[in-house]
Formats: structure tokens, C-alpha cells, sequence
């Protein structure tokens, strides 16, 4: 069994309906921890070793945040900055997260067509994502394509809880090692290849 | 009918007190003074208003000098006063002895039979307990090595004048007729008439008692009336206490205020050591005033206009015997740096216990009728002198010395070029001076608080006793070379006066401030201070994070909602900052201070709402213009 832990980052969470069906449907599960950086850090004063020693005792990190001018609220580049430490995360003798898994989960207004070289947002979310991804590299860790929820504003209650369920299915099969590593190269969302019988 | 004579009693001492006190001390003259010209003023030489019974009105009164004890026992732990028996017994024995000698030699050299001579000498021995304490206390000097070390010699002079008691008969036997020492040994009754191995027993037997019942049963009595919640009955209890065992001392022939000592020192680690300290305290202060008053109305002036010249010399010869005696005695056991002279100056008055021993020789026959005048008046002239005697060290003597010796009187700093200077090392300072000495910055630290200083030395900070208001001590601090003056003490007056002053003379010094309320932090920016701070808005603006905390807001939601309150704090002080220049002359009168500051904030506060400013992450618009496009595209 991995253990996971969810960065999440969302500084108006009592105002996010999609990121609020996500939390609470993961909520509890065993293996999971999640880490509320902003309700842990109002004041962005982040506690660096305890930072560092909740990725230690972690198999698998999730940047999960909503997707602000195509990145991430500003507390988790806080964290990035702070808690990636040369010499820990990364550097020659930086191995402390080798091995490790990471993947972005995000949810973003836009629609999935306007993500597109064609559509308004001219560059797709794993563009977008590229710094995310090529971090973790530089971490030694394997970057996982990301769980996306788009339209996050129009959905209904059934959609909200169909990718609550989604993101729970997500994380059980991580969580119990039932992915097939060969398929992260070619989805271009997890969404797509969440295991069934998870 | 009585009732109507102490009621026009107090009035009078009440109202000579409430008048001369404060002008004495505006003056600079000490609270002491200003009793002792009060008594003056209503005794039967200047105003009449009070007559010959201000020395009953004094015995009485005396009684505040038990009190005082108690109080300082009570400040004082056994360990202390064990670790000053050197002290107590070696200074404060030699100066007796050595006092007592001289002024008998000198009084046999003017005629007095060597009896009488050797009881002159001891009873001019004494100091004054009542005077000497009210002005270290004062003058903040009870811990400083000077104070110390009166302090040491004037208990050693309590425990002094039960010998002396005993001792004046015995000398009255030596030069007279057989018959009339007979009968005055008989007068004498209490302990003193008994063998000296029985009253060493006594002795030791009450002593132990009061630490008995401190050490084990007082505890339990405190409780039980604290317990009835009931403040005044605390408070009967501790006079009740006082009293009783200033009563007990007395009639087994000891010193009162020696028992209450000791009961304080007992009580030293009791917890309700300080509901005891300021429940006793005011009645201490009234009566220690009461008994200045009545040594002020007792002097005698009549027999001062008959023989001025005789009582001038005598008077002016005591003080100088003693203030020699003690000068050597004081440089002999290690005071240097002026404390010396300071501790000279202090005791260089006879006491209140002179008084009684004064009477008790001539109810003995030892001194006649003229001579007890004549020495009763000597010694309460003494007494008025000596705060004069310590203007004059304070104004003349130290400062000569501190030009000699290159040296002042507070605490010497070692020419700091420290980079910041942080002016009140107490709640406050205490803060700044840790993030500051955390980070590696040199910090000089000024206090004028004796026993914090001492406190916070042992903990390795640091520290500078002394007036900071006084232009020298920043100077001797290193204000030319600083960067910083952080003013982090309570008097908030004093460091106006001080930033207007380092304003002028040293512009380059970067001044922060602690502020009491916005019509202080007014007062800095008209000084061109901007880096100010009231003491207590942060941390009541953290307590109401945590209450919106409490009622629901996720940490960082309630964290903003802070943050903005604070940002629109600023623009409201801006806008009261204006109006306050505006009507500058305005007098504000201190007690409608807080009233205005709340009516003006709250009036500011409307032209600012604090509800706009914090719209990020609201997403409404955002989806009332989504919904529009897709109800078009559909």
C-alpha cells in the first residue's frame, strides 16, 4: 500500500463547490493525508522540516489546487520554493524524494476545447503544466499525467459527484498499486484511465 | 464630641500631607521632606493648627515603621538575609560601636560624665529605620548595594536597642546614688528585668513561634479567609496579624518591628505574599507620613531660638561624626563607585528609636530634663536634615565624584558603539531585545527598573541600569554612533521628551516608538517619528483573528479578514492624524482620551468600507458571465 498526501491549496475553499465535493469525497481514506496549506500557513510562514518530513514519510505527492492564471495559487509555489530544498529534493545529494510519484490535480473554469492550440487558451493544460512536471523530474520523481476537472463553474450537483468519484477511484487505485505504468505515457489525463475495479 | 477633635485631626494632618507631598516632590525634594515641612507648617511654631500632642500623635505613628518591616520582610527570602549576615552584623556592629564611641568621647570632651556620655553615644548611634527605607524605596535603591547595606546596618540597630534598653538603667546605677538606681531598675518590667539567660530563652521561644505558625498554619488561615471572597476581611486578618504580633514583641520586651520582620521574611514564599504586600502598603505609607508630619510639627523651635548656636553645633557635629564613621565603614567593606558617600548620607540621622531611649534615660535620672530637650531637638533635626543631606549628595557630592572618578552614578557603561539602543527592557522590550540579540545584532539595553535589570543580567542579556531620560545616559550609551533608538518604555511622556531631544541633537538616529494610544502616535509624527507602534493594537487584533477562528472562518480566511481591518486601521489613522492637526490646540483632557479616540475612530470609519476590498477568489461574476455566453450559444 502507497501512502499519498494531497497538497491542497485553495484560498477561498468555503467558495469551491467542485474542490469541496473533491476533499470531502477523499476524506478519511486510509494512506491519505491531506495537507490544507492554507488553512496550515495563513500567514505563508511555512514550516519547512515538517514540510519535508510529511514528503518523507509519503510515496505519493498531489499538487491539488484550482488552476489560477494557468498555475497554482501563490501558496504552493510557496512551498515549491521553500520546501524543495537544494540538497533535500534536489542537487547531488538531494535524493530525498527519489522514486517518489507527483501529480497535479486541478479544476479550471475553462472547457477542455479551449485548452487547445485552436481555442482561446492557445497551449493545452500539460503545457501548461510543464513546470510541475519537469520540478518533479528534477526531484527524481516520476510526474504523472493530471487529474483535470474543466468547466468547474456550469457543472451540476451529478457532475460534481461523479468527479468526486473519479478523484476517489483515482487515488484508491494509486494508493493500492493498481495502475498500469505502461498507460501514464499515453493518457493525457488520469481521468481517462482510472482502473474500474478500484 | 471626640469624634469632632480626630476628625478635625485628620483633616489638618490629611490636608498638610495632600498639599506639601506633591510640591516637595515637583520640587525634587522627596516625599520625606515634604511631610516633615508639613508638620512644620501645622505644628505650634508656624500655623499652631496642631499643639504639644503631635508627639503622642508620633507614638502612634511609629507604628507605620512595623509595618514597613513587615512589607520589606515580606520582599525579603531567608536565603537573602542569611547570604547579608556579614553585613548586618559586621557593618552594622562596627558602625553601633564605632558611632556610639566617638559621640561618647566627644560628649565626655563637652563635660558629660562618662555614664552619661557612653548613653548619649549610644543613642545617637541609631538611624532612622522610617526615614532611611522611605527613601530607598523612593528612589528605587532597595536593591542597589548602597541600600543594601543601610539596610543591613539598620537591622542590626533594631536588634541593638533591646540591649541598649537594658543597658541605660545599669548605667544610671553607675554615676548616682545607690537608692534611686534601685528604684529605677525596679521601673523596668518585661524582659529586660529578667536574667539574660531567661530572656535569650524568651527570646528564641518567640522567634520560633512566629516561625512555626508562618511556616505551617498561616498558609492555612489565608486560604479560608481568602476564600470568602471577602476583601476587607483579608485585610483585618493582616492587620489583625501585624498588630498582634507587634503587640506580643512588645510585651515580652522586644523590638516590634523586629517580630513583624521576621513574620515577613517567614512569609516571604507564602502565595498570598502579595495580597499581604499591597494590603499592608497603604497603611504603612499613611502612617510612615503621619509620623514624618508629627516629627515636623514636634520640633521645638522655642529652645532653637534660645540656644541656636549650641544646638547648631551639636547637630552639625553628630551628622559629621556619623557620616565619618560610616564613610570609613563603608569603604572598608567594599563600596565604591559613590555608594560610599550614598550610603553616608543615608544614615547619617538618629532615629525614632532615639526618641524612646531619650525618655527611658530620663525617666532613669541618666539625663536630666535640659539635656533630653536639648538632645530630642538634635535628633529631630537630624531626622529633617537628612533628606537634605541626600539633595545635597545627589546635586553636589556625586556628580563631583562622578567627574573625579569619571563615573555616574548609575550603572557605568563601557562606551557602547552598539548599532541599537533600546530605551525599557520590560513586557515590551523584552520582545524586541530577543528578535533583535536572536539575529545577531548588538543591542545596548537601558532600564530603569532595579530589579528587572537584575533579573534579566542573570539570564545573560545585557543590560544598563539608568535614567534614560537623561540627555548623558544616551550619550554614555552611544546614541552619537547608533543606528537605532527603540523606545520601548512605559513612560510614555518621558519618551516624547526624549525623541525630541535626540530629534534635535542627533537628527541621523532612526527613532521606532512605542505608542500608548493614536494621540501619542500623533505626538511622534509631528516629532517626524513614523515608525511607531501602539503597545496594544497587534496583539488584540491577533486575539481577534482567533475569535473569528472560533466562529467558523477557515485560518486564512479569518487571517485576511485581520490584514484588512489592519490596512483600513492605517487609512483611518491618516485621516484622524489630519483632523488632529487641525484643532492642535485642542485640549484633550486625559480621562476623556479613550472616549474621543473611539468616537473620532469610529466617525473616520465611515468613510471606509471594509467589506470591498477583499473580493478575490469570488467567482460569481465569473459565472454569471459563463452562464450568459453558454444561454447565447445555445
Amino acid at each position: 500500500m502507497k501512502k499519498i498526501l494531497i497538497l491542497f491549496a485553495h484560498p477561498a475553499y468555503q467558495k469551491s463547490r467542485i474542490n469541496k465535493a473533491l476533499i470531502n469525497q477523499v476524506k478519511g481514506i486510509e494512506g491519505v493525508t491531506i495537507n490544507n496549506l492554507y488553512e496550515k500557513y495563513p500567514d505563508f510562514f511555512i514550516d519547512v522540516p515538517v514540510e519535508q518530513k510529511l514528503l518523507l514519510e509519503h510515496d505519493i505527492i498531489i499538487w491539488h489546487h484550482p488552476f489560477y492564471w494557468y498555475s497554482a495559487p501563490a501558496i504552493i509555489k510557496e512551498w515549491m520554493d521553500l520546501v524543495l530544498q537544494h540538497g533535500f529534493a534536489y542537487g547531488t545529494k538531494g535524493r530525498a524524494l527519489e522514486g517518489k510519484w507527483a501529480i497535479s490535480a486541478i479544476s479550471t473554469g475553462g472547457r477542455k476545447t479551449i485548452y487547445s492550440e485552436s481555442g482561446d487558451n492557445h497551449f493545452t493544460i500539460n503545457q501548461f503544466l510543464a513546470p510541475y512536471n519537469q520540478s518533479a523530474t528534477l526531484c527524481r520523481m516520476k510526474y504523472l499525467p493530471p487529474f483535470v476537472v474543466h468547466s468547474s463553474h456550469t457543472l451540476t450537483e451529478r457532475d460534481l459527484q461523479l468527479h468526486a468519484d473519479d478523484y476517489q477511484r483515482m487515488i484508491l487505485s494509486l494508493r493500492d498499486e493498481k495502475y498500469d505504468e505502461t498507460t501514464f505515457s499515453e493518457a493525457e489525463y488520469i481521468n481517462h484511465i482510472i482502473p474500474h475495479d478500484a | 464630641m471626640h469624634n469632632q477633635d480626630f476628625f478635625l485631626s485628620a483633616i489638618i494632618y490629611l490636608g498638610a500631607a495632600v498639599i506639601s507631598v506633591p510640591i516637595a516632590k515637583r520640587l525634587g525634594l522627596g516625599s520625606v521632606l515634604g511631610y516633615l515641612l508639613a508638620g512644620v507648617l501645622i505644628g505650634p511654631f508656624v500655623l499652631g493648627l496642631v499643639g504639644t500632642e503631635a508627639g503622642e500623635v508620633m507614638h502612634f505613628a511609629e507604628f507605620g515603621v512595623v509595618l514597613m518591616l513587615f512589607v520589606i520582610g515580606l520582599e525579603l527570602e531567608p536565603s537573602l538575609l542569611w547570604k547579608m549576615r556579614r553585613s548586618i552584623f559586621g557593618l552594622g556592629g562596627l558602625q553601633v560601636l564605632g558611632t556610639a564611641t566617638l559621640i561618647g568621647f566627644t560628649a565626655h570632651f563637652f563635660g558629660f560624665q562618662l555614664n552619661r556620655a557612653i548613653a548619649i553615644g549610644l543613642i545617637l548611634a541609631l538611624s532612622s529605620t522610617a526615614i532611611v527605607l522611605q527613601t530607598l524605596s523612593e528612589k528605587g535603591l532597595m536593591r542597589n548595594i548602597a541600600g543594601r547595606s543601610a539596610f543591613s546596618v539598620l537591622l542590626f540597630q533594631d536588634m541593638a536597642v533591646i540591649p541598649i534598653l537594658a543597658l541605660i538603667p545599669v548605667l544610671a546605677s553607675l554615676g548616682a546614688p545607690a537608692d534611686l538606681s534601685e528604684s529605677a531598675l525596679n521601673n523596668i518590667d518585661g524582659v529586660a528585668a529578667l536574667p539574660g539567660y531567661l530572656q535569650l530563652l524568651i527570646i528564641i521561644g518567640a522567634m520560633s513561634t512566629i516561625v512555626i505558625i508562618g511556616r505551617f498554619a498561616a498558609r492555612h488561615v489565608f486560604r479560608f479567609i481568602a476564600e470568602t471572597g471577602m476583601h476587607e476581611v483579608f485585610v483585618a486578618l493582616a492587620l489583625l496579624m501585624v498588630i498582634g504580633i507587634a503587640l506580643a514583641m512588645d510585651a515580652i520586651g522586644l523590638s516590634p518591628a523586629l517580630g513583624t520582620f521576621a513574620a515577613g521574611v517567614v512569609l516571604a514564599d507564602n502565595e498570598y505574599r502579595h495580597e499581604l504586600e499591597t494590603t499592608i502598603d497603604p497603611f504603612k505609607g499613611l502612617l510612615l507620613g503621619l509620623f514624618f508630619i508629627s516629627v515636623g510639627a514636634s520640633i521645638n523651635f522655642a529652645l532653637l531660638v534660645q540656644e541656636p548656636l549650641t544646638i547648631i553645633q551639636f547637630l552639625l557635629l553628630l551628622i559629621l561624626i556619623k557620616f565619618v564613621v560610616l564613610l570609613i565603614l563603608g569603604k572598608a567593606f567594599k563600596l565604591k563607585k559613590g555608594y560610599e558617600f550614598l550610603f553616608a548620607f543615608l544614615l547619617a540621622q538618629a532615629s525614632e528609636f532615639s526618641f524612646v531611649l531619650i525618655s527611658f534615660s530620663k525617666q532613669n535620672m541618666l539625663l536630666d530634663e535640659h539635656t533630653s530637650a536639648i538632645l530630642l531637638l538634635i535628633v529631630t533635626l537630624s531626622m529633617a536634615v537628612s533628606p537634605l543631606l541626600l539633595i545635597f549628595n545627589d546635586k553636589l557630592v556625586s556628580p563631583i565624584l562622578a567627574r573625579w572618578q569619571n563615573k555616574v552614578e548609575y550603572d557605568e557603561i563601557d562606551e557602547e558603539e552598539n548599532p541599537v539602543i533600546l530605551a525599557g527592557f520590560g513586557r515590551f522590550g523584552l520582545a524586541i531585545g530577543r528578535i533583535l540579540i536572536a539575529n545577531g545584532f548588538k543591542v545596548t539595553i537601558l532600564d530603569n527598573n532595579p530589579s528587572n535589570v537584575e533579573t534579566l543580567r542573570k539570564y545573560g542579556f545585557k543590560l544598563y541600569f539608568g535614567d534614560i531620560s537623561r540627555p548623558t545616559m544616551l550619550e554614555k550609551a552611544g546614541i552619537k554612533n547608533a543606528r537605532l533608538l527603540i523606545l520601548s518604555m512605559a513612560e510614555h511622556d518621558e519618551a516624547l521628551k526624549i525623541s525630541k531631544f535626540v530629534r534635535k541633537k542627533y537628527p541621523n538616529v532612526k527613532i521606532l516608538a512605542r505608542a500608548r494610544d493614536i494621540f501619542h502616535v500623533f505626538e511622534y509624527f509631528n516629532l517626524n517619528v513614523k515608525t511607531v507602534q501602539r503597545e496594544m493594537f497587534e496583539s488584540a487584533t491577533e486575539l481577534g483573528t482567533q475569535a473569528l477562528q472560533q466562529l467558523g472562518f477557515s485560518n486564512y480566511e479569518a487571517y485576511r479578514a485581520t490584514r484588512t481591518f489592519k490596512h483600513h486601521e492605517e487609512q483611518v489613522i491618516d485621516e484622524l492624524y489630519k483632523h488632529w492637526l487641525e484643532d492642535h490646540g485642542k485640549f484633550i483632557k486625559e480621562t476623556r482620551r479613550f472616549s474621543e479616540q473611539v468616537a473620532e475612530t469610529l466617525n473616520a470609519e465611515k468613510n471606509y468600507s471594509i467589506h470591498d476590498t477583499d473580493c478575490a477568489w469570488d467567482v460569481a461574476s465569473l459565472k454569471n458571465e459563463l452562464t450568459k455566453e453558454e444561454d447565447k450559444i445555445t
